[in-house]
Formats: structure tokens, C-alpha cells, sequence
């Protein structure tokens, strides 16, 4: 299928991703500018009064925000969840794939019901339940608490990966002795590597990148994560200091565009397992 | 039946967490929002009396509240359409067999997954007067160059939506994607020997196709648009003169700055039915389309 010429489609292929490119290189270049200079313009983008790489030693070692405190938090944070969701979710796909039991089909339906409420109906009482549990502040109220949107979500996706897998390996392996938690743990997962490893990047983007939750839940400076972190940063220079606030961005921009680049195959995955194609 | 038996608890076994799980977390504050949203209360406050649906009749009165739903219809009504009509348009373009197409397609999801504080960060610059990216250009192609997009009541908004646009790229063209790459080849040449443009054939063979996947793709835009936060947080919060006070800004400001938690659950429930609505009716009148779709 072929519309207009493969030129043409360059041409707005090129505009479309210059959109996405001059922002970054806009910030690469502001943030190695004088930390009290202006905000540069076009004629001094690209040469500033020296190059200063200090700004990063400047942010990373800021005293009042202690970015490196954030990404500890986030990095802690994120693990926690991906673990924490790749348990239950892979648990529950293996039971809603594998075995039969009584009203299994119902309460599946439930799990995708979860899919529909939106977060901000949860946040308050969330919220008051996780103060209930003297949870705020700690990673405890980072971690538990957030998975509840993506628990159907990944249990959906794994169950749907499981049904692929032939039931032959079932047999096989009951043959061999096999009991569920053996089947599960050294049959269906080891053969799903490439679905867990979807839910789990997904688990990371939309937990290292998220900013609400992290924001009500924390308080001391200590305790927020690296997106709430910077938010924080932002405003204590009350929208001067172009090139720190511009160093800091990409110190925090910089880790999710890695990991994204590595497992960028598995966000496809993910689009075309949960059959989203129609 | 013996065996049957056993086989219920072993599968109740695997699923427990999970269930457990998603009552305490999901079920539970769903409900208890609505338990709140029935009392007068307030986050530091001992006692919570109960004042029946008051709160919703105080909300829906409230000129405030009433701003903040018109101005997330509007950011909805403007950003689903677009958002969902480029990013069809874009897909179309990535789907072509060209070399080097997958550096623009993973180029094209880098805003899905940023940092949106960081990506707000680099908006307040892209829309600055005379320095920003907008206005140097303007000012490069003989304009003014001067105005504060920010805090101009329509620009402001007219800024969320463009931002949409690109945040919101990368995840619906990938979905496009997959349902254009799913369309049969001979379905194109049987169309090609009929003597079809290739327009034609992008109207009649893949638009129809695609149309569950776009019903799939406006539902969750949809979903998405209603819950903008973020954005509005970091770059205007609500303003100018309150045209981008959105109502999930609104709750975080009733529930986190006035502690008013019960009127704030009213408010979530409130928001929760809109989205229900709207997304009811779009499937509904898709469906009908999709219907004549598929005869015509």
C-alpha cells in the first residue's frame, strides 16, 4: 500500500521526528550554559560563554534536593512494584490459564471490571487507607498500594500468553511428577520469559515516570521520587536557571530513555498480545 | 468429582493474591469513595456527619466545578479527534516498507515514555515569549514574537491539546499499526486491479478494517484525556483567569489543599460517570458506523 511517493514520505517522516529531536538538543545545549545565564536564544544556543559540564556535578551533588537520593527511591520504588506485579500477576494468569475451578471465568471478568475505574476515583480513599496503615512517607506506601491499576492489566496480558502455549507441556510434565507450583515455575514461566518481560517494562515506565501518587504520598524531601523530585527542583529556582533546571531534566530523562531503547521490543509485544488489533 | 474439587481450591490458590489484592486496593476505596462522598469531610477533622448527596448538589452547583468540567470537555473535544486522526495519519506513514522507517517509529514513542514533569519543563520554553522555540520562529519570519501563549486564556489551552498530541503519539500509532500491518496483502490487489488509487484503497479497504481498532484507540484516548493532570500541574496550574482549572486539578486542589476529601470523592464520581458516559456513547454510535461499514 503505497499512498504518495517514498520522498514525500521522508520529507514528513524527518518534520515529524525534528519535532521530537529539537526539544532534546535544545536541552542537551541549555543545560551546558553559564547556571545564572539567560535563557539562551537562537544565536547563542549553540555557543554559550564556555561550556560548563559542571552544572551536572552542580545538580548532582545540590544539597537541599539530593537527586541521587531521588533515584535510589525511584529505582527501589520501580523494583519493588515490577516484583511485587510480576508475582501476582503471573500467579493469577497461570490460574486463569492452566486450572479449572469453580466461577474461574467470572471472577476474570471482575479482574478486567478493575480496568475501568479510573485512578483519581481511588486516590482519596487510597490515600486515607495507606495513612490508616502508617504507610505514608515509607516505601511501604510507595509500592503496595500501586499496582492497582495494572494488576488486571498484567494478568490479562500473561493469561493471554499462557493460552498460547500447547497443553502438551501439561501433560508432559504431570507425566513427569509434576505438581502445579513445579508446572508453573519450571514449565510455564521459563517458556513466557518474553511476556513477563512486557509486563514488566511496562510495570517500570508506568511506575518510574508516574507523578501523582508519589507526590501525595510522600512529604519529606528525603522520600520523593526522582519525577516528584524534579517538580520540586523546578519550583526552588522559581523558573530561572535555565541550564541546572535543564541538567537536572536530563539526568532524570536520561535512565528511561535507556531502558526504553533495550526493551523496545517488548512494548510492541505488548500491543499486539493483548489482541488490541481487534 | 473428588479430583473436580480438589482442582477448585488448587486454582482459588493461585488466583487469592491477586484477588485479595485488587479488593483491598481496588474494590474497597471504590467504595469507600462513595461512602465519603455521602459525608461532610474533612481530611483533619474528628467527625464526619452524614449529609446524603448534598455534596453532589453543592458540586453541581458550584460555577467553579461547573468551569472545571466545561474546560476538560473542551481539552477532550479537541484532543481525541486530532490526537486520534495524526496519529492514524502518522501510522500509515510507518507502516510503508522503507528503509530505516523503525528509527522514526521508536523516535515517534520517546514522548510516551518521558518524564512528562521534564517534558512540561520543555514547553514552558517552547511557548516563552520572544525566547521560546514558537515565538523566535515567529520573530525569525518577520512576526512579533511576543506572545505569552501561557497566559493567554485560549493559548494556554490550545497548548495542552498540542502537547496531547505528541505525548499520546507513540503508544496509538503503534496500535494502528499493528491493525494496518494486519490487513490482508490481497485485499490491497484485488482492490488494485478494480483500479483503486491508492487513496481509495486507504478509505475503503483499510479504514474499515481498521475500525475496531479505532474504536479501541478513541475509547482510551478518551479515558486518558479526561485524566489530565500533570501537565496542567506543572505549566498553569489552571490558569489564566482558571480556563485550564481541569477537573482532576480541581479534585487534587479540593482534596489536597482544602482537605475536603468528601466533596472531593463527590467530585471523582462525578468525573467516573462522565467517563462512563462518553465512552458508552462512543462505542455505541462507532458501532453503528462500523455496521454501515461493513455493508456498504
Amino acid at each position: 500500500m503505497r499512498i504518495v511517493r517514498p520522498t514525500i514520505i521522508y520529507a514528513l517522516l524527518v518534520l515529524i521526528a525534528l519535532a521530537m529531536v529539537v526539544p532534546l538538543v535544545w536541552m542537551v545545549f541549555t543545560s551546558l550554559h553559564p547556571p545564572h545565564a539567560q535563557i539562551p536564544t537562537m544565536s547563542n544556543l549553540f555557543r554559550p560563554d564556555g561550556w560548563h559540564f559542571e552544572n551536572y556535578r552542580e545538580v548532582l551533588t545540590y544539597g537541599e534536593l539530593p537527586i541521587w537520593r531521588f533515584a535510589v527511591n525511584s529505582f527501589v520504588v520501580t523494583a519493588g512494584v515490577v516484583l511485587f506485579q510480576l508475582v501476582l500477576c503471573s500467579l493469577a494468569a497461570f490460574g486463569f490459564s492452566r486450572l479449572q475451578f469453580r466461577g474461574r471465568d467470572a471472577l476474570f471478568f471482575v479482574f478486567l471490571l478493575t480496568m475501568m475505574i479510573p485512578a483519581q476515583v481511588l486516590i482519596v480513599p487510597l490515600f486515607t487507607l495507606v495513612q490508616k496503615l502508617g504507610w505514608l512517607d515509607t516505601y511501604w506506601g510507595l509500592i503496595i498500594p500501586y499496582p492497582y491499576l495494572s494488576t488486571a492489566f498484567g494478568t490479562f496480558l500473561l493469561r493471554q500468553f499462557f493460552i498460547t502455549l500447547p497443553r502438551s507441556l501439561d501433560d508432559a510434565a504431570r507425566l513427569d511428577g509434576c505438581g502445579d507450583l513445579r508446572l508453573f515455575w519450571h514449565v510455564i514461566l521459563p517458556s513466557a520469559k518474553p511476556a513477563l518481560a512486557t509486563v514488566a517494562a511496562f510495570a517500570f515506565i508506568w511506575t518510574w515516570t508516574d507523578f501523582y501518587w508519589p507526590l501525595l504520598a510522600t512529604s519529606s524531601t528525603t522520600m520523593r521520587t526522582l519525577e516528584v523530585g524534579l517538580s520540586v527542583f523546578k519550583d526552588s529556582y522559581g523558573g530561572m536557571r535555565w541550564p541546572l533546571q535543564m541538567a537536572a531534566a536530563i539526568i532524570v530523562l536520561v535512565p528511561v530513555l535507556v531502558f526504553f531503547l533495550a526493551m523496545q521490543r517488548f512494548f510492541v509485544r505488548g500491543v499486539i498480545l493483548s489482541g488490541l488489533k481487534g | 468429582m473428588a479430583a473436580l474439587r480438589a482442582n477448585n481450591w488448587r486454582g482459588y490458590l493461585f488466583v487469592a493474591p491477586a484477588t485479595l489484592y485488587l479488593a483491598l486496593f481496588a474494590f474497597f476505596p471504590m467504595v469507600f469513595a462513595g461512602y465519603m462522598s455521602l459525608h461532610r469531610w474533612h481530611l483533619l477533622k474528628e467527625d464526619h456527619p452524614f449529609v446524603g448527596l448534598a455534596n453532589f448538589t453543592t458540586i453541581l452547583a458550584d460555577p467553579f466545578f461547573r468551569n472545571a468540567i466545561y474546560n476538560t470537555l473542551i481539552y477532550v473535544a479537541f484532543s481525541v479527534p486530532l490526537g486520534v486522526v495524526t496519529s492514524l495519519a502518522v501510522a500509515a506513514l510507518v507502516a510503508q516498507r522503507l528503509r530505516g522507517v523503525g528509527v522514526f517509529r521508536t523516535l515517534y514513542y520517546i514522548p510516551a515514555i518521558g518524564s512528562k514533569v521534564a517534558i512540561s519543563m520543555v514547553w514552558i520554553w517552547i511557548l516563552l515569549p520572544e525566547v521560546g522555540l514558537i515565538n523566535a520562529s515567529l520573530k525569525w519570519l518577520g512576526g512579533e514574537g511576543t506572545t505569552n501563549f501561557l497566559a493567554e486564556p485560549g493559548w494556554a489551552m490550545a497548548a495542552l491539546v498540542a502537547m496531547s498530541l505528541g505525548i499520546g503519539l507513540g503508544p496509538r500509532m503503534i496500535i494502528f499499526l499493528a491493525g494496518i500491518q494486519s490487513v490482508p496483502q490481497t485485499y490491497y490487489e484485488a482492490a488494485a486491479l478494480d483500479g483503486c488509487t491508492a487513496w481509495k484503497r486507504f478509505r475503503h479497504v483499510t479504514l474499515p478494517l481498521l475500525a475496531p481498532t479505532t474504536l479501541f484507540v478513541v475509547i482510551t484516548t478518551t479515558i486518558a484525556s479526561f485524566q489530565l493532570f500533570t501537565e496542567v500541574y506543572m505549566m498553569t496550574r489552571g490558569g489564566p483567569r482558571r480556563t485550564t482549572d481541569v477537573v482532576l486539578y480541581h479534585i487534587y486542589k479540593e482534596a489536597w489543599q482544602k482537605f475536603e476529601v468528601g466533596m472531593a470523592s463527590a467530585m471523582s464520581y462525578v468525573l467516573f460517570a462522565m467517563i462512563l458516559i462518553v465512552a458508552l456513547l462512543q462505542f455505541r454510535i462507532m458501532r453503528r458506523g462500523l455496521g454501515e461499514g461493513a455493508t456498504a
